[in-house]
Order: structure tokens, then sequence, then C-alpha cells
């Protein structure tokens, strides 16, 4: 490109307008460099426009507006095929949220659980636990996904002959489908109540740790805080006249109807997903574990503290600060795998997106739309743990 | 038991008790230290006992190895079908590629993985790596091209199996690379502009899925393009993998290059060393040295990455080893299928992060303080 | 800094370098390559699916080498090019294949807002149900509630929806792309009902059950699928030869020419065999190919009968009536234009 040396640097400054002088050169490589990504973004931009041109194709958005007519498997809002697409969309961001919300609780519970356990000094267990790392980690997620699908429709029976573990709750290749109490006043109050004792929980534990750092007396905050808050959940579904009333599934026509059922393909993607991801969890808690030293390990039994306790009170705290910048890493990555839904079938924002895609043809759009959504979620992220990982770092200090 | 020995005359000296050595000593301090370390091995001790001797008899004891129908398998106390493995290896492992030429592939992937395994001793690391990397990779597309040398031309839409894995994660990591580099040095340079242009394709990238890279390849890339050109749906992949593959590339060299310390950018500047010159002889080296580790485990990442060109109709090794279910004489063997493919993935992902770690011990040993 | 502003400027010289020298028309860019693109299905039995030695044969790609025989010359001048439900489009759209032949349903919004035109119908198909026969449904108006699998992007899940509606019942979509996924998640009992055109059940049931006694088709056709080859706008030539060629499948049925009798109709004296085998030149001129075309399709192809018997109709698993494909003549759709 001649813009490279005919680009002419900022005139009307003192500079040398030599190519010895850094400023003028670091100028021109910034004008190159801006120059070659406009021109390459023009380029396409440019043809892309000339052939939707040339193929009569319509773009925009407008299509959002249009009603979607294809069904959705499974939504946490209301909605039909008489909805539009942009109401189809936003069924797709709530379940990809969703099952990345419930995925990273998960998988940070269950690899906080295995880290530990490979360096338990039991050896069987660290073994076991290894084995469990190094089997999960190192074969695709996409493999493990179709895996637990296939053992879900395969080995599980079809409906009729739906497996009953614990009475009312069935488990066949059609899902999980388990009671929920059924509607009713009570249960309104009942949550109020056990808001009510949140709130309380929390104030308590303030107040407890105000009172310990003044006084050095400790409060058995936890189990008053327990107290509180299914003392005022029980209190408040008595006032709701003690709802006992469940709503039972049971097997009418086809399937299953009453109670709350849990498809196959959101299960399969979970297990996927949290199992993969703890793996990594795993991996990363075990390292913070081990980047705190020993000293503090040797310091805290001199205190005489129990192992359970130090691991609590003196190991965790700290790796936390080691532990959180990779651990944000794989909740971006878990949020991001939730993509691969769209392999079995449940419906997520790339799968919604992808079918709203071939109705409608507009497909920039629809991928605009999926990248978008991938990059708030991501920021988001981002932002909460840095945020997060600022506070873990200033209690510390 | 120390004091025993400093017993000054010829007292002979006694055996330690045998609970505290030999096979019962180390089942008592590793097994049952304490009540919940034995409550947690009874458990999963328990829990060994009741699924791995059904899981040894189901996939040795009463496999069925050897058969040309599925009628063996199906038999009533017939255990994994290997036999299902067995005939369909060709399919697995080659995908589409015409069944006639499939020596070629075979071929091309034993020389991609002798290369592999040769860039791993590092006595090797020097310039005829390169050269041998170039050679290599140009015999790998002649075998599977053709076209030439009297071998008949195969599309690359025939691709398939283990060889497409393999070309579409080491081309895509051998093409990232020096682009991940370039925009992890312009993440750090002093210009603002080629700065922001750095970090918002690093940003950017990273905050999408692979997926959402690839369908963009596959749907919306030709529209890019002027009228009459076309780029084939692999190649549209693997520049999609590759532009994906750099902007993790970049903030790994990024971290390696934070690890340089200033004072050797101080020194290479005091010497009059040209940006360019600084970056290759002096930052570059080092920081590279210290992240090959995490690169192996990215590229380990990438390997696995790219099952997901299932999603755009592509035959890597996982895709054909579906195709091999669809086969109707052979139905319901599914799980001996994934079982069978995810050990192929292991040996190459658990191979390579066990090398990494080796490395990585290797190349601490000199800078460990 | 060097290292940047070179490949700044060399990616920037290889776009400049990637511009083509002609956005050549389709046709054009077929002669010049000598082969026709044509984008099939990932494997439907009867219509396009590759075979133990890994040709592709069907209903559909019989029509893509009618094309090809009419451009080229030569019936194998073909590659196809298999694609998802989801790619079929921006395949065509961009380029990628000259030609779609893949179970492709005519409607309005593709021919115009997708920017499609469509060659006559070659397949007459409406959408189906098939259950489990142990689910003792004889009508889908007892499908009240049932689960449903069900490919998306297609007609298909649409029309699903839009019965449903009509009929107030409600159901539950299981909705995978990848087809075998699909099918095994409704063989396995994932749902109730698999829904799809009627000969792709007709072929999922001969084919693919594993005992095809189990299921039944239910006797409501709830859509009409007129599948038809599809085409670019704004390629006019191309989209004749595409139409041309279809209606000279279909033609040589009505005048009783097949590939069997193709050497006799030569020495016909019915004016428009002899117009239509090329013995009476202009047919061939005013589409811009050889007057031996027709002649050359029929002979490397079939007529529009032989095609069907050969892929879907009796001989074959699927074991389709000719029903709505039957020439009009005896009751059915295909009706070709006048060859003159």
């Amino acid at each position: 490109m001649a813009v490279q040396y005919g680009g002419r640097p900022a005139g009307g400054t003192h500079w040398r307008l030599s190519w010895n002088d850094r400023n003028v050169r670091s100028i021109v490589y910034q004008i190159a460099a801006l120059a070659a990504v406009v021109a390459g973004v023009w380029y396409f931009v440019d043809n892309t426009l000339e052939n939707l041109r040339r193929l009569g194709l319509a773009s925009g958005f407008g299509f959002m507006d249009r009603e979607a007519a294809f069904p959705i498997g499974e939504s946490l809002i209301d909605y039909t095929p008489a909805d539009t697409y942009a109401r189809a969309l936003l069924v797709g961001v709530i379940n990809t949220l969703y099952v990345s919300a419930i995925g990273i609780i998960l998988a940070t519970v269950l690899g906080t659980v295995i880290g530990i356990a490979r360096l338990s000094r039991n050896w069987l267990i660290a073994k076991l636990a290894s084995v469990y790392v190094e089997m999960t980690r190192n074969t695709p997620l996409l493999l493990q996904l179709f895996f637990w699908y296939m053992i879900f429709l395969e080995l599980l029976p079809p409906a009729r002959q739906a497996l009953q573990p614990v009475p009312d709750v069935f488990l066949s290749n059609r899902g999980v489908r388990f009671p929920v109490p059924a509607a009713a006043d009570g249960w309104s109050l009942m949550g109020a109540g056990v808001v009510i004792g949140v709130v309380g929980a929390m104030i308590l534990s303030s107040w407890s740790r105000r009172r310990q750092a003044a006084t050095g007396q400790q409060f058995p905050v936890v189990w008053a805080g327990l107290a509180a808050i299914v003392g005022c959940g029980v209190v408040g579904w008595l006032l709701g006249g003690a709802p006992t009333a469940l709503d039972r599934p049971a097997l009418r026509g086809f399937n299953f109807s009453g109670g709350v059922e849990v498809s196959p393909e959101f299960v399969a993607l979970l297990l996927g997903l949290v199992i993969y991801t703890a793996a990594f969890v795993a991996e990363i808690v075990r390292g913070g574990i081990l980047a705190i030293s020993q000293g503090q390990t040797e310091a805290a039994s001199a205190l005489g503290l129990k192992r359970g306790m130090i691991l609590r009170l003196v190991i965790l705290p700290q790796a936390l600060r080691v532990i959180i910048p990779p651990i944000t890493s794989q909740y971006l990555n878990l949020t991001k795998n939730s993509s691969l839904a769209v392999a079995i079938g449940f419906p997520d924002l790339v799968h919604l997106a992808n079918t709203a895609i071939n109705q409608t043809g507009q497909a920039i759009e629809g991928i605009a739309i999926i990248m978008a959504v991938y990059l708030t979620i991501s920021l988001s992220i981002s932002l909460f743990m840095n945020w997060y990982n600022r506070r873990v770092a200033l209690v510390e200090r | 038991m120390a004091e025993i020995a400093h017993g000054g005359t010829a007292a002979p000296a006694i055996r330690p008790p045998v609970i505290e050595i030999g096979v019962l000593g180390w089942m008592r301090k590793n097994l049952f230290g304490s009540v919940p370390s034995t409550l947690l091995t009874i458990v999963a001790a328990y829990m060994i006992v009741i699924t791995v001797p059904g899981i040894i008899d189901w996939a040795f004891l009463r496999a069925v190895w050897v058969s040309d129908t599925s009628a063996a398998c199906k038999a009533p106390g017939a255990g994994a079908c290997w036999a299902f493995i067995a005939d369909k290896h060709r399919l697995i492992f080659f995908g589409t590629y015409p069944y006639a030429e499939q020596w070629r592939p075979l071929i091309a992937t034993a020389i991609l993985l002798a290369m592999i395994v040769g860039s791993c001793d590092r006595r090797l690391w020097n310039r005829w790596l390169l050269a041998w990397w170039a050679g290599g990779l140009v015999v790998c597309s002649v075998l599977m091209w053709g076209g030439v040398l009297r071998l008949t031309y195969v599309s690359n839409l025939d691709w398939g199996g283990l060889p497409l894995t393999l070309v579409l994660s080491v081309v895509g990591c051998v093409f990232a690379f020096p682009l991940g580099m370039v925009l992890a040095l312009g993440r750090r340079s002093h210009m603002p502009i080629i700065r922001w242009l750095s970090v918002g394709y690093i940003e950017l990238i990273r905050g999408v899925p692979l997926i959402t890279v690839l369908i963009t390849a596959s749907v919306i890339f030709p529209l890019f393009l002027p009228a009459g050109v076309n780029i084939d749906k692999l190649l549209r992949a693997q520049v999609g993998i590759i532009l994906f593959e750099a902007a993790y590339i970049a903030e790994i060299v990024r971290g390696g290059l934070q690890a340089v310390p200033r004072g050797q950018h101080e020194a290479a500047d005091s010497l009059g060393l040209s940006y360019f010159n600084k970056q290759r002889m002096i930052v570059l080296p080092q920081a590279l040295r210290m992240v090959i580790p995490p690169l192996v485990g990215n590229f380990i990442g990438l390997f696995k990455s790219t099952t997901l060109v299932i999603v755009i109709g592509l035959f890597d090794l996982l895709n054909s080893a579906k195709a091999a279910l669809t086969d109707l004489n052979w139905r319901g063997f599914s799980i001996e299928l994934y079982i069978f493919t995810a050990a192929i993935y292991f040996i190459f992902c658990y191979s390579m992060s066990k090398y990494s770690q080796a490395l990585e011990r290797d190349l601490n040993k000199g800078t460990r303080r | 800094m060097n290292k940047l502003s070179v490949l700044a400027a060399g990616a920037a010289l290889a776009v400049a370098a990637a511009a083509p020298a002609q956005a050549g028309k389709t046709l054009d860019a077929v002669k010049q390559r000598g082969q026709l693109i044509c984008g099939v299905s990932q494997g439907t039995a009867g219509f396009s699916r590759p075979n133990n030695q890994g040709a592709w044969e069907g209903l559909d790609v019989d029509f893509c080498r009618a094309v090809a025989v009419a451009i080229l010359g030569d019936a194998s001048k073909v590659r196809y090019v298999s694609t998802t439900a989801a790619q079929r489009f921006p395949a065509l759209q961009s380029g990628e294949v000259d030609m779609l032949s893949r179970t492709t349903t005519a409607t309005l919004t593709r021919d115009t807002v997708n920017g499609f035109n469509f060659a006559p119908v070659t397949f007459y198909d409406g959408q189906g149900f098939m259950v489990p026969k142990k689910l003792g449904v004889k009508s889908a108006k007892e499908l009240n509630g049932a689960t449903v699998c069900v490919s998306p992007g297609t007609t298909t899940e649409l029309n699903l929806a839009d019965y449903f509606r009509a009929q107030k019942m409600q159901f539950k979509p299981v909705v995978i792309e990848k087809v075998d996924e699909i099918r095994s998640a409704y063989f396995s009992g994932r749902c109730d009902v698999y829904t799809t055109d009627a000969s792709g059940l007709a072929s999922l049931r001969a084919v693919d059950a594993p005992n095809p006694e189990d299921h039944v088709i239910l006797p409501e056709i709830i859509s009409k699928e007129p599948l038809a080859p599809t085409v670019r706008h704004g390629d006019e030539e191309f989209a004749d030869i595409v139409r041309w060629s279809v209606y000279a499948t279909i033609e040589a049925e009505e005048l009783g020419i097949s590939s069997k009798n193709l050497e006799q109709m030569l020495k016909s004296e019915d004016p428009a065999i002899k117009r239509f085998v090329g013995v009476t030149p202009g047919n061939g001129k005013a589409l811009g190919v050889d007057e031996k075309w027709a002649y050359n399709i029929i002979k490397q192809v079939g007529n529009y009968g032989e095609i069907f018997e050969r892929n879907v109709g009796k001989g074959t698993p699927l074991k389709l009536e000719r029903g709505l494909n039957d020439l009009w003549t005896r009751g059915g759709l295909q009706y070709a234009q006048p060859f003159r």
C-alpha cells in the first residue's frame, strides 16, 4: 500500500519531517494501520452491500417485529408461536443466562470439592479426584454432551415405564418430573417470611462481626441465621393457612402433566457443562491452595485450629486472591460453551437465532444479535468478577 | 524408633512395628489416617467395588471383538460391541475421504504426528525444525490433495476424520501464532491507535463463542466477498479458527511479555536497538520461553474445540464417528463408539498435557530461585 | 513495528488481489469451470444421499444431472455440496453453489425476501405425522399434548405450529438440527410424533426404523410442500435452463419418450417429438444450449417417470405412489409447458 510512505504526518508541528524521527514514524505507522483496517472493513462492507443489493435481499432489523411462528420447547417466559421474533430471541437469551447461572454455581461447588479432594491426604480420594479431572479435561465437551444426551435417550425408559426412584418423582427419557407445591396464597406469605428472615440474618451477622471485633466474643451466627430464616418462613407458612397440597405429576395422554419437568436436553447440557468446567475449576482451586505457603498452615495448626477450620479460615480466603482471575475466565468459558446447546437441541440463544436466520434469511442481523448478547454477558461477568476481586483483595490487606 | 538405635552396645536392631512400614503402614497413613478419612475410603472403595467389576465384565470379558454382523452383539448376555468399531474404523478415522485412497491421509497423519512428536524434543529446537515443518506440511498437502505425481485429486470437501481434526488444529495453531504475537505486541505498543485496534480485536473475539465465529465463517463470510469469488467451506472454517485462536494466543503471549523485566527493555534501548531488533533478539525469546506451557495448553483446547465444526457440517473425527452410527445394521452401539472416540481424544490431549507439565518443570529449572 | 506495518500492508494487498477479474454470471461460471455445483441434502433416502461407493444418487440428484447435461452435455460433470437446512440458502445466495436441489419447498417469502427463483416442482409433497403404532393414535386430531420431533429452520416447523394452533391443541417440540440426532430421539421414544414431508416419513419408516411395522403414518397431510430446484434471482438465462431441463423430463414422459425408446424417436414424424429431440432445431438455440440438450437429458438421466420410479417408486424401499406426481393426463399435477 502506497499509504504507508505517502501518509503525511500532521503538518504544522515543529517535528522534523524525517523518517529518522521516532514520532514521525510512529504517526505514519498508526495512520497506515488504521488505513489498512478501514480499507479492509470498507472493502467487506461494500461487498456485502453490493451482494445484498444484487441478490435483492432485505436487511435491517424489521423482522424482529414479525410473528416468529415457530415453536420453542422450553421457556421461562410465556411464549407461543404467535409471538414476535424479538420475544423468541429473548427466550433464547433467558435460557442461555439460566443454564449458565446454574452451571456456574454448580461447577464452582463441584470444582472446589474436587480440587480439595485432589489434595486430600487420603490416597484413594486424591486418586479418584485426579482420574476425574484428567478424564473430563482431556476429552472434548461436545463429545461429553452427546454422551450425556445419549445416556438419557437410550438408557432411561420411555415415559410410560418411567422410573420412580422416590414417590412422585418420575425419571424417563422425557426428562425428570417432580412434584411442586400447588399454587396457594400461603406460599407467597412464606416467601415473604423467608425474605424477612434473610434480612434479619444479614443484620445479625454484621452485628456479630462488630461485636467480635470489639469484644472478641463469638456468636453462633450461622445457626442463629438459619434459625431466623427457617423460623420466619414457617411462621409465614402458618399465617398463610399452612397449605400442603402438592401438584403431583401424573401420566395423562401422551405425557406427564402436573409438577415441574426438566427436559433431557437441559439436564444433558447442564451435566456436561458442570462436569467439564468443574475439572478446570478444581485445578485452579488446587493451584490456589498450593500457592499459599506451608507456613500459613503450620501457623494455623500451632494456634490449635482444626484442619477444616484452617482450610475455611486461613487457606481459602488467601487462595481466593489467586483463584479469582483464572476462575473468571472459566465462568466466561462456561457461558460461551453453553452455545453448544445447539447440538443437542436445547433452545438457547444460538439455537433460536439460528432458527430465526433460517426462517428469515437475515444471517447478518442474526449473528450480530448473538455476538452483541455474548459480548454484553462476557463484559458483565468480567466487570462483576473484577469488582469482587478488588473486594477480596481489599479485605486481605 | 530412633532412640533404639542409640542403645549403645550390640543390641540387635528391632524392626519397626509392622503397621508402620510396608503395605500396612502405607495404608494406615494414606487410607485410614483418621476417622473421616477411613469413612471416605470405605465409601469410595464401596463405589469402586459396585461399579468397576461390572464395567470390566462389560468392556472386556463379555465383549464381542470380532464379528461381521451385529447379530453376535445383539445376542443376550453380550457385552461391549467392539466389532462395530472394528467394522467402522476406516470411516471413523478417515471420514468421507475416497475409500481407495485412504492410504494417503494415513501417511499424512503419520507425518504430522511424527513432526509433532519430534518437535517435543528440545534438542531439535533450531532453525532446521522450521524447515522440517515447512517440508512436512508440503508433503502432507500433496498427499491430501493429490493432483500431482499421478495422485488423483481429492477435493478438500471430501477430507474427514482424524486427518481433518489434525489439519484444523495444527494449521490453526501454526497460522494463529504469528498473528497472535503481532496482536500481543500491538496491545503493548505505545502507539494508541495500534493499541486500541489490538485491544478491540482481542476482546471482541474473546467475548464470543467459537461456534458463532464458525457460523459466521460458514454463513456470512461468503457475502463479504465479491460475487464470483468463493472460498470453500473447509478453508472458511480454518480461517475462522485461525482468527479466533489468534486472540487467545495474543493474551498468552502478552502474559509472557509482561513478565520480561523492565530492565531488559531499557538495556536493549540503551544499546540503540531498533524496536524490531529489540523484540526479536531480547524480549520475545524470553517471553516466548515462559509461555510455551500455556501455549501447549491452548493447543489442547484448540484440538478439542475443532469438534465444533460439526455444526457447519464438516466431517472431523467426532462427526465421522457419528456418521458410523447412522448405519442401520449396527444400531444401538453408541456407547462403544463414544468411548472409543473419547479414548482417541484422551490419548492426544493427555500426552500433550503431561508433556507440557514436564516442559514447565524443565524450563523453570534455570530460573527457579 | 516494521512487522506490523508489513503485515497491514500485506493484508491490504491480499484483499486487493482477491478482487475478481469479473463478476461472472452463473451460466458463464459453470461453462468456464466445466462443472455444475449443486447443493444437496446431507442424506435423504430417495432424494439425495451418497451410495456405498460414495456417489450421490436420488431424485434431487437426477435434476442436478439433467441441468449439467443441458449445459455441459455430461451428467457426471456435477460437484455435489451437502448442506444443512440452515446452510442451504446462504450457500446459494453467496454463490457457493450454482443451484439447490435439496427438497426445498417453494414459498412466497423465499421467492421474494430471500431472493430466489424456483424451477418447476419436481416433487409434490405434503407434511405428515408418524407415530409408534403402540400409541394407538389414528388421526392427527388426537395428538393434543404430544411431544413432537421436528427439524428447525424448515417450513415443517412452521406448519406444525400453525396446525396445532388452528386445531387449538397443545404440543411440546423437540428441535434438533442434526437429522440423525432428531431421528434417534424419535426412535428412542423421546417424542411421540415425528413430523416431516410425507415422502420423508415413508423413507424414514422404510429405511431407518428398526421395525417398520411398529410405526404408522397418520392420514392427515397438513401442508402443501412443492419441492423445487432453486436458483438465485437476477440470473435469468441460468434459471431458464434449469426450468426447461425439468420440463424436458416431464415433456418426454408426456410424449412417451424414454431412455429406452429414444433412438427410435429420432426417426419419429411427430413434429412435437422432432422439435423435442432436436431433429427440428430451434429450442436449443433459444435457450443458448446444444440443440441435442433434451435428447441428451433423456439419454443420460431419463424421463420424469423413470427418475421417479428409479429413486422413490414402487421398486425402491420408499415404495411411493405417483399420486400428485403423476402426469396431468393421468390425474396428477405434473404438466410441462409447451416446447415450442
